[in-house]
């Protein structure tokens, strides 16, 4: 019976405590025992027991960085080590209020600075699919857990693709909504005009249902908008009268067996009636230079607060000045070091105008790429990740080649679209992403189509640390063999 | 690209100690990451507007009407020392 529960969907899962089949005690208490259980490093902390009332949905996991009133939120950071919140983040509190209890708090590149998450303050997170490669980052112990069945979903934040990135190298769904359809009051702030928080889900429809419960205009972010309209569950089949516009599969850096499977998809795309053209975004490719002067420089302005005044830990060394200068030298780690050292520098006298100006200027490019392309498709689509997994260490002596990783993800946050990251297949064993990109607040549109397109790849996402090749786990799934890179 | 003297001036700016370790690797760390970023200078961006930020709202307030607020002994509960209702530092001065 538990098993069998634990392949089933988030959604699946709801189905059986309406029907009391289960109740949600017991089902937090089935997913305590798994997440506790966890040996990939998914987790930082986990629920000790089931709460009192234990809702009417399965348990979540959130990202560190969400701020849980009472429970260690730390952004996977040494100079939060031990900080327990005094209030809840509003989109953690829209989903305790719908029924969803949290879990624990997964592993996170520190600050969300990361592709790979071995940038967390607390060790590295393994790839259920490979032990010896990245989840990815930065929400990568979110997007790990959820593949390998130790969560039944979970949320965390994408500023330059740190939900999409990750969810592809695991093969699960992860969707960066429009910058303002879900509240930012109390995620701990890398990047301020690009950061926006969303779902990690092993399908479509689970998605749909936290991006329903998430979304929404909050007093206490003045940048929210919440998702305009009713955001009804994906139910699509096919594609008919939609287009679909390709960029991307030029670049040197993807990976044969990333291009066969994101070519598969297309061909599927056009089985389903849809429409396949390529375009060009030709200003995305500087997007990575562009991102790299504006996270920072917003990163480095939100990270001054940890001066050893405030919260958690404090490194004592004399006067004033030393103390936040040892404090900080201290709890930063080397990343953390370098993206403040660059926003710093992007924003000082006699340079903001060369670096912060201009990145301003490309974002400007970027977003009306985007516009012009909307225009002529419905959609844009991409290979989410150049490469799938890579191998831990592999690029952590090359600060540069480990930003290339975002190559297809920034694009959309700097112009402020929502996308959505869906598993496509496998090449040579680990999962590969296909990115569908829309226009602002199309999240409704973006997710039909992604269901559709799920429904005929099939692929199959039982949780790696579960038994494969159950049947009966998602009725849908069968049919077309997923595409082999 | 970028120098010694001016990460140590950054860092300053930054109120980041580096160790030596790090002073000697930055300069090439960040001149490789600095490099990268100049690419955008190749874009004709004569007339182009900045974009701060994306969403399309201007001035959002909120309503003026008294509510609580967080008590002091709550917000105090994290420092890593509070004295007499407020967060206690070392003297600016001179230790």
């Amino acid at each position: 019976m538990s098993d069998e529960l634990l392949k089933l969907t988030a959604a699946q899962q709801a189905e059986r405590i309406e029907a009391g089949e289960i109740s949600s005690t017991e089902l937090f208490e089935l997913w305590r025992e798994r997440a506790a259980g966890d040996d990939l490093g998914s987790y930082l902390w986990v629920a000790d027991e089931a709460p009192a009332d234990a809702g009417t949905l399965p348990p979540i996991a959130v990202k560190d960085l969400f701020c849980v009133e009472g429970v260690p939120s730390m952004a996977g950071s040494r100079i939060l080590e031990g900080y327990r919140p005094p209030y809840t983040a509003t989109s953690v509190r829209n989903l305790q209020e719908a029924g969803a209890r949290v879990l624990g708090k997964t592993n996170q590149d520190e600050f969300a600075m990361g592709s790979s998450n071995e940038n967390s303050g607390f060790g590295p997170v393994q790839n259920p699919w490979d032990r010896e490669r990245v989840p990815g980052g930065s929400s990568g112990g979110s997007a790990a857990a959820v593949a390998a069945g130790t969560a039944p979903w979970a949320i965390g934040t994408d500023t330059g693709g740190s939900i999409r990135q990750p969810a592809s190298l695991c093969g699960i769904v992860g969707m960066k909504p429009t910058y303002g359809a879900v509240s930012r009051y109390g995620m701990i702030a890398f990047a301020s005009s690009l950061d926006q928080c969303g779902p990690l889900t092993r399908d479509v429809t689970d998605a749909a249902i936290l991006l329903r419960h998430l979304q929404g205009k909050d007093p206490c972010d003045s940048t929210s908008l919440g998702i305009p309209g009713e955001l009804p569950l994906p139910s699509a089949e096919r594609l008919d009268g939609l287009g679909f516009g390709v960029w991307g599969m030029e670049e040197p850096g993807l990976e044969p067996g990333v291009a066969d499977g994101v070519r598969a998809t297309l061909a599927m795309i056009e089985e389903l009636g849809g429409g396949v053209k390529e375009i060009e975004l030709p200003n995305a490719r500087h997007g990575i230079a562009a991102y790299y002067v504006i996270a920072p420089a917003e990163a480095s302005a939100n990270l001054a607060r940890y001066d050893g005044v405030r919260y958690a830990g404090r490194s004592a060394n004399g006067d004033l000045t030393s103390m936040y200068e040892q404090t900080r030298h201290d709890g930063f780690g080397d990343e953390v070091k370098r993206r403040i050292m660059i926003g710093t520098y992007a924003l000082s006298s006699g340079y903001y105008e060369a670096y912060y100006g201009t990145a301003q200027k490309v974002r400007t490019k970027i977003a009306q790429d985007f516009s012009a392309a909307f225009e002529d498709v419905d959609f844009v689509v991409s290979p989410t990740s150049a490469t799938v997994a890579f191998k831990l260490g592999e690029r952590t002596a090359d600060p540069l080649a480990m930003y290339l990783s975002d190559y297809y993800t920034v694009p959309m946050p700097l112009a402020g679209i929502p996308a959505i990251s869906i598993p496509c297949g496998l090449s040579d064993g680990l999962p590969v992403g296909f990115q569908i990109a829309g226009p602002a607040f199309s999240e409704g549109g973006i997710l039909d189509a992604a269901h559709a397109l799920e429904r005929a790849i099939g692929f199959e996402g039982v949780p790696v640390g579960l038994d494969r090749g159950d049947a009966d786990r998602r009725s849908h799934t069968e049919g077309q063999e997923a595409p082999r890179g | 690209m970028i120098e010694r003297d001016q990460v140590l001036h950054v860092a300053k700016l930054a109120r980041l100690r580096l160790s030596d370790d790090e002073v000697d690797r930055m300069p090439g760390e960040l001149s490789k990451i600095l490099e990268h970023v100049e690419t955008m200078n190749e874009l004709d961006l004569e007339g182009v507007e900045p974009s701060s930020h994306v969403v399309d709202l201007t001035n959002v307030l909120r309503e003026d009407v008294p509510r609580p607020s967080l008590p002091r002994e709550k917000a105090l509960e994290q420092a890593p020392d509070a004295a007499d209702g407020g967060f206690r530092v070392p003297s600016p001065g001179a230790s």
